[in-house]
């Protein structure tokens, strides 16, 4: 029997009283091989958005889901799914470990914004900067204007750790997937 | 209320637009570039396990995580989720978070005049059973006044987020209650162009699940997306 979906409604800016330590990281501290992804989410006048939520999600380092056991991931513990707010400057930071190639796929992490304001999230995903063959070769990648692709590759930064800024609008909007529901 | 025997449009979206003139905080945070076209692919189509996430016995149960009791009506909120199909979803994570019965959030950024109460957090979770069940003990939040615009009030309301078996399946929503007259003038819940919709997220008050000299009982349903479709073809 079909049974019609629940609406969404916007996060609000309260969200923060659910949020628990233990899905606030993609698994316990010292990971090997962990990365540090960081960025600001900024408004459609450039400033930043203070009360959002990022929540990521992606294969581990050998390319799998970790959909039961994340002590049978790679690295063991990992989970692939972490979820962090912004800060009073609109700054999120999160550890990741740089997830395997799925199939066809270039290394990517699926990421969901959630905000006041916004009265569904938004859907996006993080390529890799050092993937240039595997970005141009990515079937998702590849259904996106070639100006707007830009948008969806984080840039490297010294030492490994990886920058990603979220425009929800205007100049350098980033490049935004809609769920069918 | 639906007039019987009119469908609406069948093209008629489930969940409000991104850009809604009438709540002011969608106007610098909607993109303005249309969504694109995100085929399912394996990352779509799973979900987190939450073996990691542990569950406290009290996190269901908002009126004991403090010293004390909450002021404030005790009412159950209890319902099962599904997906497209009916079928329920088992063991998934439903967390709620909600203001005290003044219509106070447990939060520095709320500056509402109105008491906080410290027997009260307002968030609590659970997994949902093998019927796709869940459960919460809580006070029937307040409403209270908002900066949208004057003298803008919400209507009381719980907000509820819920991951399902996959990532296409998430959703952070809030639940409603009958009969409260503000409804009709809150823009977030009117954002939602279908009355149908609309009424899907305002729980029913039910005799069956109120506990004589204890509590009310509402139920509210959630039905995710789906069911799931079949993953795009890894090449």
């Amino acid at each position: 029997m079909k049974v019609e979906p629940t609406p969404s409604q916007t996060v609000g800016p309260y969200f923060a009283l659910m949020l628990r330590d233990e899905l606030l990281t993609m698994g316990p501290p010292g990971l090997p091989g962990a990365l540090l992804l960081a960025g600001t989410v900024l408004d459609g006048a450039a400033r930043p958005v203070t009360d959002a939520m990022l929540e990521l999600w992606q294969a581990d380092a050998a390319g799998r889901y970790v959909v039961d056991d994340p002590a049978a991931a790679t690295p063991p513990g990992f989970t692939g799914f972490a979820r962090v707010p912004t800060d009073t400057w609109g700054r999120y930071r999160v550890e990741i470990v740089k997830p395997g190639r799925v199939g066809a796929a270039a290394p990517h992490i699926a990421v969901s914004v959630f905000a006041r304001g916004l009265l569904q999230r938004l859907v996006t995903r993080v390529y890799f900067p050092d993937e240039q063959a595997a970005n141009a070769a990515d079937p998702v990648l590849a259904g996106v204007d070639p100006a707007r692709r830009g948008t969806l590759v984080a840039s490297a930064q010294e030492g490994g750790a990886l920058h990603y800024d979220v425009r929800l609008q205007g100049p350098g909007e980033t490049a935004f997937f809609g769920v069918a529901r | 209320m639906t007039t019987a025997g009119i469908d609406p449009p069948l093209d008629m979206p489930v969940d409000p637009p991104l850009d809604a003139p009438s709540y002011a905080s969608t106007r610098l945070r909607h993109p303005t570039q249309p969504l694109l076209i995100l085929p399912q692919t394996e990352t779509e189509l799973t979900a987190p396990a939450y073996g990691h996430a542990p569950v406290g016995e009290l996190d269901h149960d908002l009126t004991r995580q403090h010293i004390g009791e909450p002021l404030g009506e005790r009412i159950t909120v209890s319902g099962r989720v599904l997906d497209g199909d009916g079928r329920p979803l088992r063991n998934t994570l439903v967390e709620i978070w909600q203001a005290n019965a003044a219509g106070r959030y447990a939060h520095v950024d709320d500056r509402h005049d109105a008491p906080l109460d410290p027997a009260f957090g307002g968030a609590g979770r659970c997994l949902t059973d093998d019927e796709g069940r869940y459960r919460f003990v809580t006070i029937k939040p307040g409403a209270y006044p908002w900066g949208n615009h004057r003298n803008a009030w919400r209507p009381a309301h719980i907000h509820f987020s819920l991951f399902g078996t996959a990532f296409d399946l998430r959703l952070v929503t809030q639940m409603y209650f009958p009969g409260d007259p503000l409804l009709a003038y809150d823009p977030v819940l009117n954002a939602i162009p279908d009355e149908r919709a609309r009424e899907r997220l305002v729980s029913r008050l039910d005799p069956q699940r109120t506990q004589p000299d204890w509590a009310l009982g509402y139920a509210f349903d959630v039905v995710l997306r789906g069911p799931a479709a079949t993953p795009l073809e890894e090449r």
